[in-house]
């Protein structure tokens, strides 16, 4: 199981390659699309490359409830095996 | 038991020549911008659209698919006199009865040939492609005119910003034929029928719908596995690839898929969605006509095809071109 500290960081990673988001700007608070500019498409390559990193499934109905970086987590932390 | 006698069928079947009907209006991103609450930046983003074409009234589905058959024939050197199967891939039709293959076959002076229209949503063509390669390799049919036409923009609510600047209209179409070589490859191709509503006309709407979000992720998670079981099927690797035409849905799905696929460097890839939009059915015979007449891609290049769409339904295959 992953740290909190390791899924910021592996998510951090996932967003500065699919979408182009300085790592140090992915902080829990963030908005997805308010404040990091990733928009619908892009967070469907981002759930399907957080399921692959973290053995997690992010349906689409769940997908639309993560707004923030700390959703993300949070929704990671709560469902890795 | 009685045993009954077979055709001949023959060893291959091949692409002779394509060809294209664009209708004549253009309508821009600015002017949709006129007409709703979107602009150009956003839908160049989100699927890459520039510029697409809709049919104005007299570009009916039946004049547009003649009109691409018939350059179509003109490019195979065949007469409409040697064409025995007809082939019509659509979604669109104004009506369900009466399909409009055999009304398109007289049209183009073909005689009384077997006509049917195929509805395999986006992958329409690609699945008529097979169809007609499978008729001609058991005997069946000898030369087969293959046409992807649509009219999406009558199924389409045209004030509805999701949907309006996506679709389009246009027909492209090949002649194929028997050969001793086979240069059209096995189609790999299937169902995701749990996902019917994913691109669907609900009742109780005006137009088209899509679940872009669920559209998306199975594009770009489903059918690379496709692709690459295409490609082993035909006997090829991506080395071989020079030029990749899946259906033009959206741009950022056909990178997505080139990058996947590792397609070499020079792999030339279609990207026709810019200016036609999603043109459905039509889109991949469009974009290769397209890059044929351009000298993008040249006779004798390997194609990798891929239809997907509505159903859900897909279809990859590989090809020589003609």
């Amino acid at each position: 199981m992953a740290s909190t500290q390791e899924i910021q960081a592996g998510l951090a990673e996932i967003l500065e390659e699919v979408a182009g988001v300085t790592p140090a700007d992915a902080t829990p608070e963030k908005s997805f699309t308010e404040d990091l500019d990733v928009d619908s498409l892009s967070m469907v390559e981002i759930a399907t490359a957080v399921e692959d990193k973290f053995g997690v499934a992010i349906p689409d109905d769940q997908l639309a409830n993560i707004k923030t970086v700390g959703d993300a987590i949070s929704f990671i932390e709560s469902n890795q095996g | 038991m009685t045993t009954l006698k077979l055709d001949r069928g023959a060893p291959g079947a091949r692409i002779l020549g394509f060809g294209s009907y664009r209708p004549r209006r253009r309508v821009t991103n600015d002017e949709l911008a006129e007409r709703m609450d979107t602009n150009d930046e956003w839908i160049q983003a989100r699927v890459g659209i520039a510029e697409r074409r809709w049919a104005e009234p007299d570009e009916t589905l039946v004049e547009m698919s003649v009109a691409a058959g018939g350059k179509a024939l003109a490019a195979s050197g065949l007469d409409a006199g040697e064409i025995d199967l007809v082939l019509l891939a659509t979604t669109s039709p104004p009506k369900a009865i009466p399909g409009l293959a055999p009304r398109i076959a007289h049209q183009l002076g073909v005689p009384r040939p077997g006509a049917f229209d195929v509805n395999a949503g986006c992958a329409g063509w690609c699945y008529a492609l097979s169809a007609a390669s499978d008729a001609i390799r058991s005997g069946t049919a000898r030369n087969a005119l293959v046409i992807g036409g649509e009219r999406l923009t009558d199924y389409t609510n045209l004030e509805d910003r999701a949907t309006a600047v996506i679709f389009a209209d246009g027909a492209g179409a090949a002649v194929v034929t028997a050969s001793e070589e086979p240069t059209i490859g096995p189609a790999v191709w299937g169902s995701d029928g749990d996902l019917h509503e994913a691109i669907a006309i609900p009742p109780d709407e005006t137009g088209m719908s899509m679940a872009g979000q669920a559209v998306y992720r199975w594009a770009t998670t489903k059918l690379t596995d496709t692709l690459v079981e295409a490609m082993r099927r035909a006997g090829v690797g991506p080395e071989d690839i020079d030029v990749f035409a899946p259906h033009q849905a959206n741009l950022r799905i056909i990178e997505l898929m080139a990058k996947r696929l590792k397609l070499p460097e020079g792999t030339v890839i279609a990207r026709d969605i810019v200016r036609s939009g999603n043109t459905s059915s039509a889109s991949v015979p469009l974009a290769l006509d397209a890059l044929l007449e351009s000298g993008e891609a040249k006779s004798g290049d390997v194609a990798l095809l891929l239809g997907y769409g509505a159903g859900l339904t897909f279809a990859g295959q590989v090809v020589v071109l003609p």
